[in-house]
C-alpha cells in the first residue's frame, strides 16, 4: 500500500508541472505584458502598482526566468497582492474562503452518493420496470437541466412563493440573536439549496453509471452461485453485488471533482456564498489578475487531492489495483 | 451499413423526435427575422416586465423588449457557438488522439499526460480565467469553449486508432506505400468515426450548456446582444416580481440540449446496439 502511494504521488509531478505550466501560459496568452492589458482593462491601476506588478512578475527577465521565479512563488503559496482596493495578499483572501467552498463540496458529494448509488442500484434490480423507466426519464433530463435555471426556479419556488428557505448567503442578518438550535437550523437552511444543485449535476450521470455496473455485475457467474447457494436476495444484491459494482463509481467520483469544483462558481455566485468560487468570479469580473491565477492554481491542486483521495479509496477498496 | 443505421434508427422514437426538434430549431434559427414577432433590441419603456399575453407571449423584460423575440434570436448564438465550438474541440482531439493512437511510444505518453492535465483543472474555471484576459466576444466565446473541451474525443479517437490500426487492410495500405498522413486521413479515420459523431452531437449540447451558463455569469454574450443565458440574469435580478424571464429562456435551453442529448444517444445505440448503456 505505501509503495503504491508513493509511486501515486510521484506520478503527480508532471501533472502539478503541467498545471503551472498552464497557468503561466494564460498569464501569458494576452497580447503584451501582462500589465498592459491591465491597465487598459482597468484605468484605476496607477503607474507605480503597473511598476510593482512588473517587477514582482520580472518581465523585463527572459520567459524561462519568470517562470522560474513565479514557480518559486506559488510553492510558497505567495500569489502577490490582489488588485482590489483592500491589497491584501492573494493567499489570504483564498484562505478565509477555500473551508466553505471544499465543506459545500463535500456535502454535495455526499448527497450524490446517498441518492444515486440507491436509485442506480434499485432501477438495475428492476430493469425495464416503470419505476426505470421514470428514472431514466428523470435522468435524460436531469442531463440536460441547465443547474443554474434550477436555482432560479428554486430561488422562485422556494424563496419566493412558498418562502420556506432563505435563498442568499449563509447565515440570516438576524443570526447573532439565535439560540443554538436556532443558529443551526439557520445555516441548514441556507445550505439546502445549494447543496443540492451542486450535487444535481453529478446525480444523472452516477445513478445512470451505476445503473450499467449493477447490470454489468448481476449477470456475472459469481451471483448466480450466491443465489444458488440460497442466499436472500437482498443479501445477493448487497453483499455480493453492489461491492463490485461500486469500485468504478470511486474512480467516476474522482473524475468529477473538477466540474463540481467548477460548478461552485455559479452556485456561490447564485446563492451569494462567501466561498472561493463566488471570489474567483468576483476577481474576474474586475480582472483581479493575481487573485485569478492564485484560485486557478489552488482550484487544480484541489482537484488533484480529489483524485488522490479518490484513487486511495479505490486502493483500499480493491486489493489488486495495491499490487500493480 | 447505412440502410441498418435507418431502420434501428427509425424505430427509436425518442431519437427521431430529438432529430426533428434539431431540424426545427434549425429553421427557427434560420428564419429569425420571419418567425420573431417583435424586434429582440426595441425598447418600449411604456411596457416593461408585462407578464405573458397575446401580444408578449412570454412576456417582457426590464426594457420593454419582447421575450418570445430575444429567445428566437438567441437561438442563433447558442446553435452558432454549440457548433464552432464543437467544431474546434473536434478537430483538435482528432488531431492529437490520432497522432497518439497511431505512433504511440512517448509522443502518446506526452499527448495522455496532456490530456489528464486539462482534465484536472476545473473546466470552468479555466474558461473564466482565460475569458478573464480576452475579451468576451462570441467568437472568443467558441474559441476558449472549443479549446477547453477536446479532450474527451482525443480520448476516444485515440482508443480507436489503437485497434483499427492492428487491422489488415492498414498493414495492406502500408505495402503499397501509403505515407502515414495517408494511413491516417484516408484510412483509419473513415473506420473510427462513428464515436467521433456521436460525442460531436453530445457535445453541442454540453457546449450550448456552458456558453449559457458564462453568458448567465455575464462573462459570456453581452447584451444587447440577446442571448439565452444573458435573458435568465435579468430574471435572476427580477426573480421576485417577473418569474417569465427565468422560466422560458431556461425551458428553451432545456429542449434545445435534450433535442441534441437524444439525437446524440440514438445515433450511438443504431451504429453499435451494443454500446447501449
Amino acid at each position: 500500500m505505501i509503495i503504491y502511494l508513493i509511486k501515486r504521488l510521484l506520478e503527480m509531478i508532471p501533472t502539478i508541472i503541467g498545471i503551472t505550466l498552464i497557468s503561466f501560459f494564460i498569464i501569458h496568452l494576452a497580447p503584451g505584458k501582462p500589465t498592459d492589458v491591465l491597465t487598459e482593462l482597468n484605468p484605476k491601476i496607477t503607474p507605480e502598482a503597473r511598476e510593482k506588478l512588473e517587477k514582482y512578475y520580472g518581465l523585463d527577465k527572459p520567459v524561462i526566468v519568470q517562470y522560474g521565479i513565479w514557480i518559486k512563488r506559488i510553492v510558497k503559496l505567495d500569489f502577490g497582492e490582489s488588485f482590489s482596493t483592500d491589497k491584501r495578499a492573494v493567499w489570504e483572501k483564498i484562505k478565509e474562503r477555500v473551508l466553505i467552498t471544499i465543506i459545500l463540496n463535500v456535502l454535495s458529494m455526499v448527497l450524490i452518493f446517498a441518492i444515486a448509488i440507491p436509485i442506480g442500484i434499485s432501477s438495475a434490480t428492476h430493469q425495464y420496470s416503470l419505476y426505470d423507466k421514470v428514472t431514466t426519464i428523470i435522468v435524460f433530463i436531469g442531463f440536460a437541466i441547465p443547474t443554474f435555471w434550477l436555482a432560479l426556479l428554486l430561488m422562485i419556488l422556494f424563496g419566493v412563493y412558498l418562502d420556506w428557505l432563505p435563498v442568499s448567503g449563509l447565515k440570516s442578518l438576524t443570526y447573532e440573536n439565535m439560540s443554538t438550535g436556532g443558529k443551526a437550523w439557520d445555516i441548514i437552511s441556507h445550505l439546502i439549496l445549494p447543496v443540492f444543485l451542486g450535487a444535481f449535476g453529478g446525480l444523472a450521470g452516477l445513478s445512470r453509471y451505476m445503473r450499467s455496473n449493477m447490470l454489468e455485475v448481476i449477470r456475472a457467474d459469481y451471483i448466480t452461485t450466491a443465489r444458488a447457494k440460497g442466499l436472500s436476495e437482498w443479501y445477493v444484491v448487497y453483499k455480493h453485488a453492489l461491492r463490485n459494482a461500486i469500485l468504478p463509481i470511486i474512480t467516476i467520483m474522482g473524475l468529477s471533482v473538477p466540474g463540481i469544483i467548477g460548478g461552485s462558481v455559479i452556485f456561490e455566485s447564485v446563492f451569494a456564498i462567501p466561498g472561493m468560487g463566488q471570489l474567483f468570479y468576483m476577481s474576474v469580473m474586475t480582472r483581479d489578475y493575481p487573485l485569478i491565477m492564485g484560485i486557478l492554481t489552488i482550484g487544480a491542486l484541489l482537484t488533484l487531492a480529489g483524485n488522490l483521495i479518490a484513487d486511495i479509496s479505490y486502493a483500499l477498496a480493491d486489493p489488486r489495483i495495491r499490487v500493480r | 451499413m447505412k440502410t441498418i443505421f435507418w431502420k434501428r434508427f427509425k424505430k427509436n422514437h425518442l431519437a427521431v423526435l430529438g432529430g426533428i426538434i434539431v431540424f426545427f430549431l434549425f429553421l427557427i434559427a434560420i428564419l429569425a427575422p420571419v418567425v420573431s414577432p417583435h424586434d429582440p433590441n426595441s425598447i418600449d419603456v411604456k411596457n416593461i416586465l408585462e407578464p405573458p399575453s397575446i401580444k408578449h407571449p412570454f412576456g417582457t423584460d426590464d426594457l420593454g423588449r419582447d421575450i418570445l423575440s430575444r429567445i428566437i434570436w438567441g437561438s442563433r448564438i447558442s446553435l452558432a457557438v454549440g457548433f464552432v465550438a464543437v467544431g474546434i474541440a473536434t478537430v483538435i482531439g482528432i488531431i492529437l488522439g490520432a497522432v497518439s493512437g497511431y505512433y504511440g511510444s512517448w509522443i502518446d505518453s506526452v499527448i495522455m499526460r496532456f490530456v489528464d492535465i486539462m482534465l484536472s483543472i476545473p473546466t470552468f474555471f479555466l474558461l473564466l480565467a482565460v475569458i478573464a484576459f480576452l475579451e468576451p466576444s462570441i467568437w472568443n466565446i467558441m474559441i476558449v469553449i472549443g479549446l477547453t473541451s477536446w479532450m474527451g474525443v482525443a480520448r476516444l479517437v485515440r482508443a480507436e486508432f489503437l485497434s483499427v490500426k492492428e487491422r489488415e487492410f492498414v498493414l495492406a495500405a502500408r505495402t503499397v506505400g501509403a505515407n502515414d498522413i495517408r494511413i491516417i486521413f484516408n484510412h483509419i479515420l473513415p473506420n473510427s468515426i462513428a464515436p467521433v459523431l456521436v460525442s460531436t452531437v453530445l457535445g453541442i449540447a454540453g457546449a450550448i450548456l456552458v456558453e449559457s451558463a458564462l453568458s448567465f455569469l455575464g462573462i459570456g454574450i453581452q447584451p444587447p446582444t440577446a442571448s439565452w443565458g444573458n435573458i435568465l440574469t435579468t430574471g435572476k435580478d427580477n426573480i421576485e416580481i417577473a418569474w417569465w424571464l427565468s422560466v422560458f429562456p431556461g425551458l428553451a435551453i432545456l429542449v434545445t440540449v435534450l433535442a441534441y442529448n437524444l439525437l446524440g444517444e440514438g445515433i450511438r445505440d443504431s451504429i453499435d446496439p451494443r454500446l447501449k448503456v
